[in-house]
């Protein structure tokens, strides 16, 4: 790993992010009476790396760690194991670096805009925290950047002394969005922007992110659970289950010809017009004790291709084709033909 | 690189948000007090005692502090001693004023003292958390484990007598209180979203407890306070009473209570009056500080002392159409003919349904679709008198169920009906199910409450019933609480229990959206499975197109109250007829498309207590003339069972069916 490190690569191509064998446990405290508290591993050997003005969409369902590995991106939460590389700068679970440290480089959207937001203060306020804190600007370029960032957001002017309860859920979320963008950081970490908003409303959302990444040349990791957004906004895919990236690559291509089992199965199960509710999976399928994980394969008990060396190691991920790898044994077959419309 | 933030002119505004925030109307702070009576005239009372206190060194008093042996021990009434003298000959009521205004200031002080240094205690306990948080909140416990009085006792003799002695002492027993209550709400504040995000914003953590979290404390804080000052003063006061507070000649009311104890048997009217002080003083300042908590607890302002009644209120004119009167013949499960729900608040009226009809058929499944706002959900609750009331009253409809009109029924025929014959599934089971009962308990009540059976009997229905929705294992499962099944697992309890009484409808409004696509399309499919065994018929609430696509016959669509499309699923999706329909099929993103830019909607739905006239998606509709700013659009008929509210609903559909032809 530390050779990498040395490699001295074209600046162009260097990846603007870079995870490698990140991981964190949750739990574990010592008890007061001995003995410690159960410890859940959320996210797992997790290695990304996403090129300057890419968008990376990373799916999976409630439980996978997908909010974990992205608060871990923006620094809210510490690391277990692994290290995060951004520009080049690497952070490792020993520098514990607050938010503080990564805020002029990458920033977070919130899932819910309202809650996003402190009530009590106007939006101007919540504006000029970053510019503030981060860039220590003074009055004059606080004043001209906060105008600046209403207009990018396509917000008028006179709405900066309202206060968040006043703001329909869109209209929150571009005022989340506007507060990711004061710092003028280079990466946005968009945790799930607009599942809690209305199908209009979304796609109002989607196109005013799609323009500012190619406005301001943003990169963008896209976490939802919903496929369908990811394919409309995202050039490449990570899927997730149970803490562990299970499959990468284009998302045309992932989505196309999905190889791992789980990606098929959330493929298919999306509700899409013009089909009848079939149930793809078992009934009784459901995640494995987080507790208490499997030795092999986590999604081995749903999987329909499951063999008896399923069970022994979890699979590593595995490169299968140009820029894909997947996290399975006996993998789907490459050609289109087998696959599932 | 550096990210380009010239502000560039935004190119066409198709999603500018132009419509500005909706200001909510805030009452003031003084009506939501006055809301309370007592409170009114605790707030009388105490404005008139902190009057007098205040103004007490222009007021025309005698000196409180000048003995007179002479005049000792004179009866109220008395010419130039209005209540008398104490056993020195002081007149009393000047020393009541200035004993009133000491012990007002004293409480007001300690209470000061304790909520500053309580709420720093609370605030740092409940933002740090882990070993911090431990070491504070026990020490805090240790306090609280001493009885109040014997612990200021104990601080007072450390200290020696004294005002101020007595003042520290009061503060401290008190701190524990501010202590606890601030970091209860602490501990809830320090891990949202905003909080998170000031610390992505580069705040320190003093900077987000001062600037994030002490704002949304302060009405705990100031409720606290309110609550606790009338105490403070009493503990005071008997501090003093006992000799260990205000020194002599200065007298707060606990110390004239205390001399004119010596003297009760001969001038019991020195005790007696400044007793009665004390009470009007503390009296007033807790019915004050009542009122001040109704008025500031957000629960409490958002009617939670308010108790819905069982059934929403129906006041419908007297003469309505015949149309609407009559039954509708015919084989249905349910028709609802022109029903109207609105929210009556004070002067506002938000007309969250209006006029909408629909009917479904036996064994058939109505998707309703709408976005948030939409009035599906009220239209849902309307059906069997379920919206809470108030604010909530049916304004005109009917809703046939086998020949009879439901919102007609008694009360007790319309109980025996919900989760009988007709019965709802919600979104979250988490919070439908009781959370300390086991959900074959949970089943066998239900089963119980619409017919008689020995809970033996009903116990083994709950299993089968269970098996119905194909839980595996469902006799071990039936014994499991609530939170041990994941959120599939629960809402199929959830369709176990709606299908408990053999109902011949159910109502499931958004059944699946808290759920994951894998766990929902199991869901979906059960539903599916189960409509067509038992021939059921099924109102399914859903924002989510795809979803209506996979289960619906047909569609409604909802949009600022009113049905706005109705057809079968098949052909509304084809070829939808009203823009709105069009558009919102065109902004759901589908799988298999591709990376492109979305059809957004410009601009927003209206807010239901401002709808304008004539079609409430024209401030929005590319299509819209000035005809349709005016006046109510009927349902137009645009096919066989198709009907669209949109005056060219014929050439949408065309259009739509030639676009997708071409």
């Amino acid at each position: 790993m530390t050779g990498e490190r040395g490699m001295t690569g074209a600046a162009e191509t260097r990846p603007i992010l870079e995870t490698s064998g990140l991981g964190k446990t949750f739990g574990g405290a010592r008890r007061l009476l001995g003995g410690r508290a159960p410890t859940v591993q959320a996210v797992r050997d997790v290695t990304l790396s996403v090129a300057p003005g890419e968008t990376l969409g990373i799916v999976g369902e409630s439980g996978c760690g997908k909010s974990t590995l992205a608060r871990m991106l923006v620094g809210l939460v510490p690391p277990s194991q692994g290290r995060i590389t951004l520009e080049g700068k690497t952070l490792g679970e020993a520098t514990k670096a607050g938010p503080r440290a990564f805020g002029r480089t990458i920033q977070y959207v919130f899932q819910d805009p309202a809650s996003a937001l402190n009530p009590r203060k106007t939006i101007r306020r919540i504006l000029e925290a970053p510019l503030v804190h981060l860039l220590e600007a003074d009055a004059p370029a606080r004043e001209r950047r906060v105008a600046e960032l209403m207009d990018l957001v396509s917000l008028r002017p006179e709405f900066l002394e309202r206060y968040p309860h006043e703001f329909s859920g869109g209209q929150a979320q571009r005022i989340g969005i506007a507060r990711a963008l004061a710092a003028e950081p280079r990466i946005l970490v968009l945790d799930e922007p607009v599942s809690a908003l209305d199908v209009s409303i979304q796609a109002q959302v989607l196109n005013l992110l799609s323009d500012l990444r190619a406005r301001l040349g943003l990169t963008y990791l896209f976490i939802s659970h919903d496929l369908a957004v990811v394919e409309a906004i995202a050039e490449r895919v990570a899927v997730m289950y149970f803490g562990r990236v299970v499959e990468t690559g284009p998302v045309e291509d992932v989505f196309r010809a999905p190889r791992h089992p789980y990606t098929r199965l959330l493929l298919s199960s999306a509700p899409t017009i013009g089909a009848r509710a079939a149930a793809a999976d078992a009934p009784q399928a459901e995640l494995p004790d987080p507790t208490r994980p499997p030795p092999g394969c986590a999604f081995a008990g749903r999987c329909p291709n499951v063999r008896d060396d399923c069970r022994t190691s979890p699979p590593p991920l595995v490169p299968m084709g140009p820029g894909r790898a997947a996290a399975c044994i006996h993998p789907l077959p490459a050609d289109d033909a087998d696959v599932p419309a | 690189m550096k990210p380009a933030a010239a502000p560039a002119p935004v190119e066409a505004p198709v999603d500018a948000l132009d419509a500005p925030p909706r200001k909510r109307e805030r009452r003031s702070f003084l009506r939501l007090l006055l809301r309370n009576r007592l409170a009114g005239v605790g707030l009388v009372v105490l404005s008139a005692i902190v009057a007098v206190a205040i103004l007490a060194p222009i007021l025309p008093l005698a000196d409180p502090n000048a003995t007179a042996p002479a005049n000792r021990l004179l009866p109220p009434l008395t010419p130039g001693h209005l209540l008398g003298t104490d056993e020195l000959g002081r007149d009393l009521l000047s020393r009541l004023v200035w004993g009133t205004r000491l012990s007002l200031s004293m409480g007001v002080a300690a209470t000061l003292v304790a909520a500053l240094v309580g709420s720093t205690i609370g605030l740092v306990a409940g933002y740090a958390g882990g070993r911090l948080d431990n070491a504070l909140m026990r020490s805090i416990d240790m306090l609280m484990a001493f009885p109040y009085i014997l612990l200021a006792l104990a601080i007072v003799a450390v200290l020696g007598p004294g005002l101020l002695n007595a003042l520290y002492a009061v503060a401290v027993v008190n701190i524990p209180f501010f202590a606890r209550n601030i970091r209860g709400v602490t501990v809830g504040l320090a891990h949202k979203d905003f909080v998170e995000s000031a610390r992505l914003a580069g705040m320190g953590h003093g900077r987000i407890l001062v600037s994030e979290i002490l704002p949304n404390v302060m009405p705990v804080i100031v409720i606290t306070m309110s609550t606790t000052v009338g105490w403070m003063i009493l503990e005071t006061a008997g501090l003093s009473f006992l000799g260990l507070g205000s020194q002599p000649p200065q007298a707060d009311l606990g110390s004239i209570l205390g001399e004119g104890r010596k003297v009760m048997l001969t001038a019991p009217h020195v005790t007696t009056i400044a007793g009665v002080t004390i009470f009007l003083v503390v009296m007033s300042i807790n019915l004050v500080g009542d009122g001040v908590r109704d008025a500031l607890d957000p629960r409490l302002s958002a009617g939670a002392l308010a108790r819905p009644s069982a059934v929403t209120r129906i006041a419908r004119p007297k003469s309505e159409g015949a149309d609407a009167a009559a039954a509708p013949t015919g084989d249905h499960a349910l028709a609802v003919r022109r029903l109207s729900t609105r929210f009556e608040i004070g002067a506002r009226v938000l007309r969250a349904v209006e006029d909408v009809s629909f009917t479904i058929r036996r064994g058939e499944c109505l998707g309703l679709v709408g976005e948030s706002g939409s009035g599906k959900s009220v239209t849902a609750l309307s059906l069997l008198g379920l919206v809470p009331s108030p604010p909530g009253v049916i304004r005109s409809g009917r809703v046939w169920r086998a020949g009879e009109d439901v919102l007609s029924l008694p009360r007790e025929k319309l109980r025996a009906l919900r989760g009988g014959r007709v019965s709802y599934i919600f979104q979250d089971p988490l919070g439908t199910l009781h959370p300390l009962f086991s959900v074959g308990d949970q089943l066998v009540e239900a089963i119980r409450a619409h017919r008689p059976a020995s809970h033996a009997e009903a116990w083994t229905q709950a299993v089968a019933l269970l098996e119905r929705v194909r839980i595996p294992a469902a006799a071990d499962r039936a014994e499991a609480l609530p939170h041990e099944l994941s959120g599939g697992m629960r809402q199929r309890v959830a369709i176990a229990m709606a299908l408990a009484n053999e109902p011949d409808l159910i109502i499931a409004d958004e059944p699946t959206t808290a759920l994951d696509v894998t766990v929902q399309a199991q869901i979906l499919a059960l539903l599916d499975e189960l409509r067509r065994e038992h021939g059921l018929a099924l109102l399914f609430i859903t924002h989510d197109f795809g979803v209506v696509s996979q289960l619906c016959d047909r569609v409604a669509v909802m949009y600022a109250g009113r049905i706005v499309e109705e057809g079968p699923t098949a052909e509304v999706l084809a070829a939808p007829a009203h823009p709105y329909t069009r558009r919102l099929i065109a902004c759901v993103p589908i799988l298999g498309s591709g990376r492109r830019a979305l059809d957004a909607i410009p601009g927003l739905p209206p807010a239901v207590d401002a709808l304008p006239d004539g079609c409430a998606f024209a401030p929005r509709c590319p299509r819209a003339t000035g005809a349709c700013r005016e006046g109510e659009i009927p349902p137009i008929s645009v096919a066989d069972g198709r009907a669209a509210r949109c005056l060219y609903a014929g050439e949408v559909m065309r259009e739509a069916r030639e676009g997708s032809a071409a």
